[in-house]
């Protein structure tokens, strides 16, 4: 089923993400400023929570559909729901209709999904934003969330944003499409497994010379700076949303 | 009846029912005559093969220089194919002794594990796009010749080329009758076991000489 | 706790193997190498997908008649002189095997490359019954000298460098001088070997396709060991799960196209080798006899399942343990079992139980690398989802052998609050401020954070959570 995307829409809501909410805000109201700046009208519904993932990829999946519920009912209007985590909106766009499969809720699942946008996806998609650079040079790399590569199927518009910065550098990680370990529960679960990764990606950031890692996701994030902190690596991390709001508007 | 055989089947018949998938498309490549014969051997080549174009009459005369040249005391041949006889009858001299396929393994064993240096067989086609040889071991030319040598020279002539091995099977029909064995040889013996190294001759032939008889020498 | 909770270890054998600096500089070395080589052939997206689209529903076409397609299978088989037997259990497969050859009088085995008979632990049984099984392909020969098993289903000694290698060939090869060159080791097994084929009563391989339409065995390989096993002794046995059969021979094209680009990289391996009958009369060589045993072993129950059914799409290339991050860093042995990797951590459960190995669905980030270059397009991270739900799941043994095995009151009531937070906004409201609150003075050394810390610093709940930046910043009006 290829989705068509929609025209310009006046009004956007934003989904936060649990992640976001409560260690990254910053991220999130970064995102909701862009979308702002590009004139939208934008809704965050003070009823939303957690698109279910974490209860989802640990077997319970009752309890991910009464989550994910809520949140079906907190985006009543028939809006993009736009979403600053490829992992996030990954769940949301294809896990929905498993999850609700068999389910009164199905129908509305399935439209609920196809209304879902990872934040850079919408910017570049549907926006066509056009970004301004106005920060001092800095060399960057990209650090690509397993979800929103493969899940959400953004690749190419976080890149194609970062590469609109004038006096951002962008330099490749070579094992940049390499998972950095974080996989919720899978941290605890496996937690030497998780240190040997992360350990790995930190070390492959820092052999890129950046002094920065951009990512669209707070939980490699969260797992990333947190390693490179501990280690102390020369490196720090930031949300691509406020990373492009500094930049381009001075905040 | 009870048997394991039963039991399994049961088992498996009492699955829910699956709605049986059609085949989705796939088309494999298509190349024109030069570029059929041109992706053979590049592809031969690329997996250390060595391919000499050749003509029907001169190809014994080739073989035997090509061998002469690497110091071949001895090559097993079929008496009894036509590519046997036709080498046979011209190679007096000073080519390498040649040794007869000529009775059942039991027999053959210590010559083809031990004695014999290479061995001849024809290629019954040729696959461009992975640069194949088609063989069909027959009673003339048994399954071994071509795997026991340290050589194995193959005859293949231009006009079996086909594009792909799904193309061979669709025009040769293989599904209305399959030989004992059927082989797809692309290359000498090899291995990459130890440390992705590649290295040849492990089991098999260390060396695959690819005789391409081309179609205008008919 | 019964015998095989022993084998829920996978954390253990991966504490073991990252802090094994040889080990896991061959492990990511060799699986660098696959990935850039696997890349190479599938530079063209298009082909890419629609060649992995066909071997998927080729795959499926033939799950989705299984049952009827094994009949055809054992009727042309039969119809060509190759005895077939069916074995529901791998105890029953190796009484056949043995019977097979107690009946020929055989009592030396050369052995082609074979995961099945890996999977029903075969030499040792042989042994066990005075008969003595070598391994000829070069990697298994190494590691059956090293007394090891497989750590990788294409590359079995994928875990040794050449150094161990060089040290092994001079300990165990009578007059082998210490070398660490590829080439003369290579030589070495050859020379070694070569007198285990010619006095080989009996050669068993495996399958890597079954063709119903034809009676055909299907088998691919670069050394020649395979065709030697199945042409120069006087017997063969093959040994394959019953889930390796095709429709048709047209089904074979594309999945040989896939299975050696995506297990090595190579456009096609040297050698296909398609045995349809053992030799006829007037044939100078080959087996008299051939034999196709087929294996359920469990696999019958994950055929059942429609949506874990999906597992017996694979095709053994290996792409998938070859693309994971988690193997990649705790090698093939930590999986205990015979299949490693991502398909192994699928396989295995559904087959030994997740009683015994329901740790091993839990060894995933659900990353998705595996799904990504998957040729036969097997969901495993779903599928690993499923096997996690089963395992809590109170009663669902029934689906899943060992279903429930893992449910437990603590970690079901742990769930049980985390919806009631997330599901309830004004739970959730007051909630989360509690959390930002103690979870900011928890230590990094309590037990919920301390294994986060080990090598990260500890994260920090924001001062005022998304929610409230969102009202203050008018967000939340409509």
């Amino acid at each position: 089923m290829t989705m068509t995307k929609p025209q310009r829409p006046n009004h956007v809501y934003f989904f936060g993400t649990c992640l976001v909410d409560l260690f990254y805000p910053e991220a999130g109201l970064a995102g909701m400023e862009l979308l702002k700046r590009q004139g939208l009208k934008v809704v965050f519904p003070p009823k939303q929570s957690c698109c279910g993932q974490p209860a989802r990829n640990n077997g319970y999946q009752d309890e991910a559909r009464a989550v994910a519920r809520v949140q079906l009912d907190a985006f009543p209007e028939d809006w993009p729901i736009v979403v600053p985590s490829g992992s996030c909106a990954g769940m949301m766009k294809t896990h929905y209709a498993e999850l609700f499969h068999g389910t009164p809720d199905y129908d509305r699942a399935v439209a609920f999904s196809a209304r879902v946008f990872e934040l850079t996806e919408f910017l570049v998609d549907v926006l066509g934003v056009q970004l301004a650079d106005k920060g001092e040079p800095v060399t960057i790399t990209w650090h690509p969330s397993c979800h929103s590569q493969r899940e959400a199927g953004v690749v190419e518009q976080p890149k194609a944003l970062l590469r609109q910065l004038a006096n951002v550098t962008l330099v490749e990680n070579p094992r940049e499409k390499e998972c950095c370990g974080f996989g919720g529960a899978f941290a605890v679960r496996q937690a030497e497994i998780s240190a040997a990764m992360v350990t790995d990606k930190v070390a492959s950031i820092e052999e890129t010379g950046a002094t920065q890692v951009v990512s669209g996701d707070c939980g490699c994030l969260m797992n990333i700076t947190g390693a490179a902190e501990k280690s102390r690596k020369g490196f720090t991390g930031r949300h691509i949303a406020e990373f492009i709001l500094e930049r381009c508007h001075g905040r | 009846m009870n048997s394991p055989r039963e039991r399994i089947l049961n088992r498996l018949k009492a699955a829910p029912r699956r709605v049986l998938p059609e085949r989705p498309d796939w088309t494999p490549p298509v190349y024109d005559k030069a570029g059929r014969k041109a992706k053979f051997k590049s592809m031969l080549e690329a997996s250390h093969a060595d391919v000499h174009e050749v003509t029907r009459a001169d190809w014994p005369e080739r073989l035997k220089t090509i061998l002469a040249n690497k110091g071949v005391g001895t090559m097993l041949f079929a008496p009894t194919s036509d590519a046997g006889r036709q080498l046979a009858e011209g190679w007096a001299g000073q080519g390498p002794a040649l040794i007869a396929y000529d009775r059942g393994i039991e027999e053959m064993k210590e010559v083809l594990v031990h004695k014999a240096d290479a061995a001849l067989t024809t290629a019954r086609g040729g696959i461009a796009q992975t640069g194949s040889l088609v063989l069909w071991p027959s009673v003339d030319e048994p399954r071994l010749m071509s795997l026991l040598p340290p050589i194995h020279v193959a005859l293949v002539e231009e006009d079996s080329l086909t594009d792909t091995l799904a193309a061979t099977i669709r025009a040769q029909a293989w599904e209305t009758g399959m030989p004992t064995n059927a082989v797809l040889v692309s290359g000498p013996s090899k291995t990459a076991d130890i440390e992705q190294t590649l290295a040849y001759g492990v089991h098999g032939p260390k060396e695959l000489i690819v005789l391409l008889i081309g179609s205008e020498s008919k | 706790m019964d015998a095989k909770a022993g084998k829920m270890e996978f954390g253990a054998k991966a504490h073991v193997a990252l802090n094994d600096p040889k080990l896991r500089a061959n492990f990511r070395r060799a699986m660098d190498g696959l990935m850039t080589k696997r890349a190479a052939q599938f530079s063209d997206q298009e082909e890419w997908e629609a060649l992995r689209a066909r071997g998927a529903g080729v795959r499926a076409r033939a799950l989705a008649q299984l049952p009827q397609l094994l009949e055809r299978l054992e009727a042309n088989c039969t119809a060509n002189g190759i005895q077939v037997h069916w074995a529901e259990t791998t105890a029953e497969a190796n009484a056949i095997v043995l019977g097979i050859l107690e009946a020929a009088g055989a009592r030396r085995v050369i052995k082609g490359k074979s995961m099945v008979t890996e999977e029903m632990h075969l030499n040792a049984y042989l042994e066990a019954n005075g008969i003595a099984a070598v391994e000829s392909d070069l990697g298994e020969y190494i590691i059956q000298l090293a007394g090891e098993a497989p750590s990788h289903i294409v590359m079995p000694c994928i875990h040794k460098n050449k150094v161990e290698i060089a040290e092994l060939f001079a300990d165990k090869i009578e007059g082998q001088v210490y070398t660490e060159n590829v080439d003369e080791l290579t030589a070495a097994a050859r020379a070694a070997l070569r007198g285990s084929f010619a006095g080989a009563d009996a050669g068993i391989s495996g399958v890597n396709f079954a063709v119903a339409e034809t009676g055909t065995l299907v088998l691919i390989e670069n050394e020649g060991n395979g065709r030697l096993s199945t042409t120069l002794p006087p017997l063969h046995i093959a040994v394959t799960g019953i889930e390796k059969v095709l429709e048709k021979l047209e089904d074979v094209p594309p999945l040989l196209s896939l299975l050696p680009r995506s297990a090595t990289g190579q456009p096609i391996t040297t050698y296909v080798n398609m045995i349809s009958s053992p030799r006829k009369p007037g044939e100078k060589d080959g087996p008299n006899a051939v034999h196709l045993v087929l294996l359920d072993n469990g696999r019958s129950r994950v055929h059942a399942d429609p949506e874990l059914g999906d597992t017996l799409r694979c095709i053994r290339c290996a792409a998938c343990m070859n693309h994971c991050p988690v193997y990649t860093r705790v090698g093939g042995h930590t999986y205990t079992f015979t299949y490693p990797g991502p398909i192994g951590k699928l396989l295995t459960p559904q087959l030994e139980g997740l009683d015994c190995a329901g740790d091993q669905p839990h060894a995933s980030t659900l990353c998705k690398a595996c799904a990504e270059v998957c040729p036969v397009q097997i969901p495993i991270p779903d599928l690993l989802v499923r096997l996690r739900t089963e395992a809590v799941r109170p009663g669902a043994a029934a689906a899943v052998k060992g279903g429930g095995s893992s449910a437990s009151v603590s970690e079901s009531l742990g769930w049980a609050g985390w919806r009631l937070l997330y599901a309830s906004p004004l739970v959730y409201r007051i909630g989360t401020r509690l959390l930002g609150w103690f979870g900011n003075l928890m230590p990094a050394s309590a037990p919920m954070l301390k294994q986060w810390t080990s090598v990260r610093a500890k994260p920090k709940f924001a001062p005022k959570s998304l929610h409230e930046l969102a009202r203050e910043k008018g967000f939340c009006d409509e």
